[in-house]
């Protein structure tokens, strides 16, 4: 066999694995969507389960991921920010960014399982906050952590250094500087993470197992030491513990069309943004 | 169809598109074997372009688009049906900086024979050993052919390269710039390299060195802004050019 | 004069605010750590019968301790002669608490139970053979005729080295965590040995082959691969992969390894694709020239050049793909059927360790051992990502230097 067949036999093979993987990829979407579509309504969206969640709809668990997503955004994306902020622009000692750098990474490896184990140790026991939407907003908000703080020190260092010493040269302070030039530079990198960390957080399972999520309530909570019904543990309950998984299974598909509907509109809308902002960028 | 009066290359009307920009502008020369032929002009004006055109190295970027005839050894290495692996190995290539591969010294020449098929051990061997003489390298490496190619310095990389090169046995060598990464001594050994490899094969070579070119090329080509300015021996181009931009550019009045 | 000096406070405020921010993060890791072992290795020393209970014997026995795994065996009705444990031949005769309300009527234990110890005495001084299993609150004295079996300590090795996984069993829970380990360990490398064609396939055909219109929609279809929630694999795998794995290799369930390998292998992808993609595209284009330019084909070029160039970043996206598989909960709790036993093949229910976590911590009292020896199941996986986290920068370090050089 010469060299020239080998060649299109090894490409061919590559294109073949690529085709494999979306169609790996469109087979799970459609199979959620076109399952999923069937069980899909108003009704379904804005009213709570009933007869052991084989009727009715998933409002609850909606508002009960929406609280977490929103509390744990509040406390994480803040502090992320600021953690990144604090090792691109201000750190001087290579060794504390180092251990930071070491730190993050680490935690970023983390399983979210150990998450939902820590956050029930700290949290719902040590700090008594029992299952509650805090106690899950802390578990989840430290879990998303490292992604916040990954993706806006990329999108800081994809500030241009000529950028800062423009300004600095110009005297402006270096506090000036960071506010005025390098974030609203930095911000729509920076915007884009915070809606991938969005989608992220409202899929995740493990780590409110323990720490907030309630398999069945009457009622939406009304504070944030309440626990609350979440997307993904519904899903969960629906298709493994539920009284009656036959007649739940409509219930089942229709969650899980929400939760990849969660995700596939944050991955657009962080598509347009990007696309948005470098068009702009190139404008100018 | 051999060209019967000795020119390995000939270029006619070439014209030469990235997506929209007119890189190269109707070119036309010819080039007689076992000579150098050196290209000089300013930074953008085409001359590397022009040396990729005949290893087809300008393929492998997307939206480039050349018109004309390019004639190697009397053959259209553009026509439909040429084997670009094939002509890359009858035309060899010094790339600007020193690109050894992450093997060791006797893997980097023997790569080529390799990928071209060669499985005989002595004749590989041989072989190395005969490209690195002709490099000027075997004397430094010969004791440590099986260390990494990268504790070589940057003089002996690049002639690593070259014997890489001449490895499978090329008729034209194309050098982009070789020395230009280089420091004075090292440059100085390539450039006496180039004058000794010309008894055995056809080198083009694209420095911003005018000093280079008028020291080891036979002819020179002045290119500025995509055109073949003025081409002739090298001797005619830096004592009397006839072309006023030429002069002023060989004379240090701009680039 | 004096807004400058205002100025200048508060620069220093904020730089001190985003600097607590940076600690917060450190100290948060740190804190983990702390919870999790401080919880986890309270394990070790706790006593191997359950809590509040103790064994007892006929004084005349002469054995003294007995192992967890002796323990299980005798109340399970494996082991019925002392012989067997090394004591004097003499069938064993088990005897359980509430047995002793069928031997005296309500009335005989007098006020409060008050007598109830001397009547378990008198029990076992009747029965020379007798082990019996007794709450310590209604426990008679030790005495001539009564031996209270010597506590044994849960060891390290108790807990590594174990076979069976029991948390539940009395009178002696069992925490061996190897069926776990071996399950994960399972469940993981066959993921990774089928994600590791499809990557490493995609991320060649992205980096090398692909055309910028392909790319444009490849990227995002890996990066949406990526954000689809565990549990929905895990529910993809329990409607459709389940079923189908059952049916095709005629098994009596489809939750096996075999499924959840493969829900794994898939989720496994993305992280494989992108960290390998971005390690052939760091390769400089002057190494593909260089070898082009030698009459190289493009794939010769790639799997003799490319490929070599980035061996250490492909290595990281192997490492980086089996951290990610070993880690996973949701998904591997729902199809891998969770059965805690020791794996022999691929076809059969399996256990992992974060499976384990997520299907356990839910009923295990948060001051007893099931609850400790999850939170070691905890640290057991937090050291095994930190490895993981560890290697693969070492590896990608090592690949940076050595192309500087």
């Amino acid at each position: 066999m010469n060299r020239k067949s080998k060649q299109t036999i090894a490409f061919g093979a590559f294109r073949l694995l690529s085709l494999a993987v979306m169609g790996i990829l469109l087979w799970i979407l459609g199979f959620i969507i076109y399952n999923g579509a069937g069980a899909m309504s108003i009704e379904f969206l804005t009213t709570s389960p009933k007869d052991n969640m084989t009727e009715g709809g998933i409002f609850p668990a909606i508002v009960g991921t929406f609280y977490l997503v929103v509390c744990s955004m509040a406390f994480a994306f803040p502090l992320g920010v600021m953690s990144a902020i604090y090792i691109t622009e201000y750190a001087s000692n290579a060794t504390i960014v180092r251990i930071i750098r070491i730190m993050t990474n680490n935690l970023g490896g983390v399983p979210s399982i150990v998450f939902g184990l820590f956050g029930m140790s700290l949290f719902v026991n040590t700090f008594g906050f029992g299952d509650s939407i805090l106690a899950g907003s802390l578990t989840l908000g430290l879990l998303i952590l490292p992604l916040v703080i990954r993706t806006t020190e990329e999108a800081l260092k994809a500030v241009p250094d000529a950028y800062r010493s423009g300004s600095l040269a110009l005297g402006a302070t270096k506090l000036q500087t960071v506010r005025r030039i390098v974030m609203p530079a930095a911000m729509p990198n920076i915007i884009t993470g915070l809606i991938l960390s969005i989608g992220r957080i409202s899929g995740e399972t493990a780590p409110i197992l323990f720490t907030a999520a309630a398999y069945f309530l009457p009622q939406l909570p009304h504070s944030i030491f309440d626990q609350v019904m979440a997307l993904p543990y519904h899903l969960y309950v629906l298709a493994t513990s539920g009284t009656d998984i036959e007649a739940s299974e409509g219930a089942a598909y229709g969650t899980a069309l929400v939760l990849v509907g969660i995700v596939l509109l944050m991955n657009a809308f962080a598509g347009v943004i990007r696309r948005y902002f470098n068009n702009k960028m190139k404008t100018y | 169809m051999k060209s019967t009066n000795n020119k390995i290359i000939s270029a006619k009307h070439i014209n030469f598109f990235y997506k929209e920009f007119h890189a190269l502008k109707d070119i036309n020369l010819e080039i007689s074997s076992q000579s150098v032929t050196a290209f000089i002009g300013p930074s953008g004006c085409g001359k590397s372009t022009f040396l990729r055109l005949f290893n087809r190295m300008n393929d492998l970027i997307h939206g480039t688009r050349i018109e004309g005839l390019c004639l190697v050894e009397g053959e259209n290495i553009y026509a439909k049906g040429v084997d670009t692996d094939r002509l890359r190995k009858k035309v060899g290539m010094v790339f600007q900086k020193p690109n050894p591969f992450p093997k060791t010294i006797f893997e980097n020449v023997a790569y080529g024979l390799r990928v071209n098929g060669m499985g005989d051990k002595q004749f590989i061997s041989q072989r190395v050993e005969t490209s690195l003489r002709s490099a000027a390298l075997w004397e430094e490496v010969k004791d440590k052919l099986h260390k990494s190619a990268y504790a070589l310095s940057g003089g002996q990389q690049q002639r690593l390269c070259i014997a890489r090169a001449l490895a499978v046995e090329p008729s034209i060598l194309l050098m982009d710039e070789p020395a230009s990464a280089l420091d004075p001594i090292s440059t100085a050994r390539i450039e006496e390299l180039i004058v000794r490899l010309k008894q055995n094969y056809t080198i083009l070579i694209v420095t911003h060195n005018m000093q280079q070119a008028s020291r080891i090329s036979d002819q020179t080509g002045f290119f500025m802004m995509g055109e073949l300015v003025e081409f002739g021996s090298t001797k005619q181009i830096f004592t009397a050019p006839e072309r006023e931009q030429t002069y002023n550019y060989i004379s240090g009045h701009f680039g | 004069m004096l807004a400058k000096r205002c100025n200048k406070l508060r620069e220093r405020i904020v730089e001190r605010i985003f600097s607590v921010s940076g600690a917060i993060t450190t100290i948060a890791i740190v804190l983990i750590v702390v919870f999790l072992f401080r919880e986890g290795f309270g394990l070790f020393g706790s006593s191997t019968i359950e809590n509040g209970y103790s064994l007892f014997v006929n004084a005349k026995n002469d054995i003294s301790s007995l192992s967890p795994t002796d323990t299980k065996r005798i109340f399970d009705g494996e082991i019925t002669d002392w012989r067997d444990v090394g004591g004097k031949a003499g069938e064993i005769k088990v005897f359980r608490f509430d047995e002793i309300f069928n031997l005296y009527s309500e009335d005989a234990f007098g006020d409060n139970y008050a007598l109830l110890p001397d009547k378990l005495a008198e029990v076992i001084d009747n029965n020379p053979t007798i082990i019996a299993f007794l709450p310590d609150k209604y426990a008679p004295k030790p005495s001539s005729v009564v031996k209270r079996l010597t506590d044994r300590r849960i060891t390290a090795a108790d807990f590594v080295l174990g076979t069976q996984w029991l948390p539940t069993a009395t009178p002696s829970p069992l925490y061996g965590m190897l069926p776990l380990i071996l399950g994960t360990l399972l469940v993981s490398l066959f993921a990774v040995i089928l994600a590791l064609p499809l990557g490493l396939g995609v991320a060649v055909y992205l980096s090398e082959l692909s055309d910028n219109r392909i790319r444009r929609i490849m990227k995002p279809a890996v990066e949406l691969l990526a954000g689809i929630p565990s549990v929905v694999y895990g529910f993809f795998g329990l409607a459709v992969l389940v079923p189908l794995v059952q049916r095709t290799f005629a098994l009596p369930v489809g939750e096996t390894a075999f499924s959840a390998g493969i829900v794994l292998a898939i989720m496994a992808l993305p992280t494989i694709i992108s960290v390998a993609e971005d390690a052939l595209r760091s390769i400089s284009p002057a190494m593909r020239e260089a070898s082009l330019a030698l009459g190289a084909t493009k794939w010769q070029t790639i799997y003799r050049v490319v490929i070599p160039c980035a061996k250490s970043g492909l290595l990281a996206a192997i490492v980086l793909g089996i951290g990610r598989a070993v880690g996973e909960t949701m998904a591997v709790l729902m199809v891998s059927g969770n059965a805690a036993v020791m794996p022999h093949s691929l076809f059969e229910s399996v256990r992992t360790i974060p499976a384990t976590i997520a299907a356990e911590l839910g009923e295990a009292p948060s001051d007893g051992t099931h609850y400790q020896a999850l939170f070691m199941l905890g640290c057991i996986l937090f050291i095994f990502t930190s490895i993981v986290s560890i290697a693969a920068e070492i590896i990608t370090k090592k690949h940076h230097t050595s192309k500087e050089l």
